[in-house]
């Protein structure tokens, strides 16, 4: 028996070895790496020769604290979080809603239909919403003229640019959790909802008291991965926008790219991905925390 | 009555899920200038193929889609075999801090990948990596969604069929290839397909690994075109469709398992 085991046990580590030292070369160090280099002047001219970064101990974060872009790059990044992220999950469980209804027929139909944006290359979708964005020859303003508006310039306009990519956002995204809401709806017991039509609960009631309660775990997950999602937001105004106009799309990923793989600051940016990593860690955590609290 | 309305909302948001991509596909059939006309014109007046050809015979786009085949295959098929045989030791083999070893990976998911993206581009700099297919491939080789999947998967395979094979003499690796491979051929297919279509569409990592016009993925050069063609519609959208085409017939093909894994990544535990 002992034999056996000890011989099991090599070929675990035998199994696990490609995976975990690719993860600790390729992922672990290049962490920790990043944690150092934002302590570091490392610029340009460290990546011709390593031996100029130096250690500046926090004043990457200082600066960052004291940087206004900064400051514009979370706003707008929150902008997005806040207004897209919930709008995003209230679309998806509206459409899961809809297809999980016993009126309808051809579901499957409808539900690959409305995941065809996801698949999709979001380059590609952001090339293609830019012009569908256009102010004059734009199929959204062109629709938008049947109901008596007219000429918004979606991207050109600084108050219109974040409505813009959350739109296309929502568009491009809610496919997705609309599946696993399904998944989540399909798992509630129907009996609970039978026992409540027999007590005379009425459709609205069922949904508040059986629906949502049931639904719980799986809009937290949902929750917790669109948020981590959105707070990477960068190809679209990359594309779209190039952080513009007056830096009103201006995203802390762009931010991060613009001076880490742009200017070369790569200390300073380095800080800026770790300020994000901890802004994730730390918005997961309250909701995890919310989640906890009020459903014991 | 109720029911009715139903559809009239879903069928709605189905023409609005479809409607850009109609205008996209029609827009790439146009002559240039046809697009940028008020009011929009849904479909070409003559069809042509000009953009097309323009594409491939003036702008390299074979190349990038090439390039595009190859780091999205190569991707797949690397992470396909290290991520089943870590899923494969997690799920079958019992060592001492498995546990938390497990849970450290997972925990490993709430990192973004930006935060490793400066340190990896000088690593694969030094290595002489940088505008090579190895640089894009590199990072996407193990995925600890993919070990998760595999594990969750195999966790209900019952461990006999092991034994079974091990009484018959066959060592682990032949378990792990004739045993294993074929019992979850369901869920590697669904992790085959994750695994592409995330290469296929990824942005960042490889606007940063290939800074080199001829390395660059079909999202790098649509991104790099966008800024000297932004006027040019027609040719902009015959781009997107050839961007966006093999990864929407892989999708409509292989539906049922995509979705499939969305719905068990979903469901934890």
């Amino acid at each position: 028996m002992r034999e056996k085991n000890k011989f099991k046990l090599s070929a675990a580590y035998f199994f696990l070895a490609p995976a975990l030292i690719t993860i600790f070369i390729f992922f672990l160090l290049p962490v920790i790496a990043a944690l150092l280099m934002s302590f570091t002047d490392f610029d340009i001219y460290s990546l011709g020769n390593i031996g100029y970064a130096q250690f500046v101990g926090l004043k990457n974060y200082i600066d960052i604290f004291n940087d206004p872009l900064f400051w514009t790059s979370l706003k707008n990044t929150f902008y997005f979080v806040i207004v897209g992220g919930p709008l995003s999950i209230l679309v998806s469980l509206a459409a899961a809603l809809l297809i999980n209804s016993k009126l309808i027929q051809f579901k499957s139909f409808f539900r690959i239909v409305y995941f065809i944006p996801v698949v999709t290359t979001l380059v590609a979708v952001s090339v293609l919403w830019r012009f569908i964005y256009h102010p004059k020859f734009g199929i959204l303003n062109y629709l938008l003229g049947f109901i008596g508006i007219h000429g918004i310039d979606w991207l050109g306009n600084p108050q219109f640019a974040m409505p813009a990519i959350i739109l296309m956002a929502v568009w491009k995204n809610f496919g997705y959790n609309m599946i696993i809401f399904i998944a989540g709806l399909q798992n509630i017991p129907e009996d609970l909802y039978e026992a409540a039509s027999l007590e005379g609960a009425s459709a609205w009631n069922q949904f508040k008291n059986i629906t949502l309660p049931m639904l719980a775990p799986t809009t937290l997950f949902v929750g917790i991965i669109t948020m981590i999602g959105y707070f990477q937001l960068f190809a679209e105004p990359y594309i779209m926008t190039q952080g513009g106009p007056l830096n009103s799309t201006l995203s802390i990923v762009l931010y991060m790219y613009q001076e880490g793989f742009r200017w070369w600051n790569m200390g300073y940016s380095a800080a800026l991905a770790f300020i994000l990593f901890f802004i994730i860690l730390i918005v997961s955590l309250i909701q995890l925390k919310i989640q906890k609290e009020s459903y014991i | 009555m109720k029911r009715s309305l139903l559809y009239i909302i879903l069928i709605i948001t189905a023409i609005l899920c479809l409607l850009p991509f109609v205008w996209m596909i029609s827009a790439s059939l146009m002559t240039t200038g046809e697009a940028n006309v008020f009011p929009p014109k849904f479909f070409p007046s003559k069809i042509t193929f000009s953009q097309y050809q323009n594409l491939f015979s003036r702008l390299n786009i074979a190349r990038y889609f090439i390039n595009s085949i190859v780091v999205s295959v190569g991707i797949t098929v690397i992470s396909l075999f290290v991520n089943s045989m870590a899923g494969f030791a997690f799920a079958k083999y019992r060592f001492s801090g498995q546990k938390n070893l497990f849970k450290l990976l997972l925990s490993f998911m709430i990192i973004p990948a930006q935060v490793t993206m400066l340190p990896l581009f000088l690593m694969l700099k030094y290595m002489g990596l940088i505008n090579s297919y190895m640089a894009v491939i590199i990072p996407g080789i193990a995925s600890v969604f993919g070990i998760f999947l595999i594990r969750q998967y195999l966790i209900a395979i019952p461990d006999s069929l092991i034994e079974a094979a091990r009484m018959d003499g066959a060592s682990d690796f032949q378990i792990y290839f004739s045993v294993i491979l074929p019992l979850a051929k369901p869920i590697l297919i669904t992790l085959a397909i994750f695994s592409f279509m995330g290469a296929w569409n990824d942005f960042l990592w490889p606007l940063i690994a290939m800074t080199n016009d001829s390395m660059y993925t079909l999202p790098v050069a649509l991104a790099s075109l966008m800024g000297e063609h932004n006027q040019d519609t027609e040719l902009m959208m015959a781009g997107s469709v050839v961007t966006i085409m093999p990864i929407l017939l892989v999708f409509l093909a292989l539906q049922k398992y995509y979705i499939k894994g969305i719905m068990m990544g979903g469901i934890k535990e």
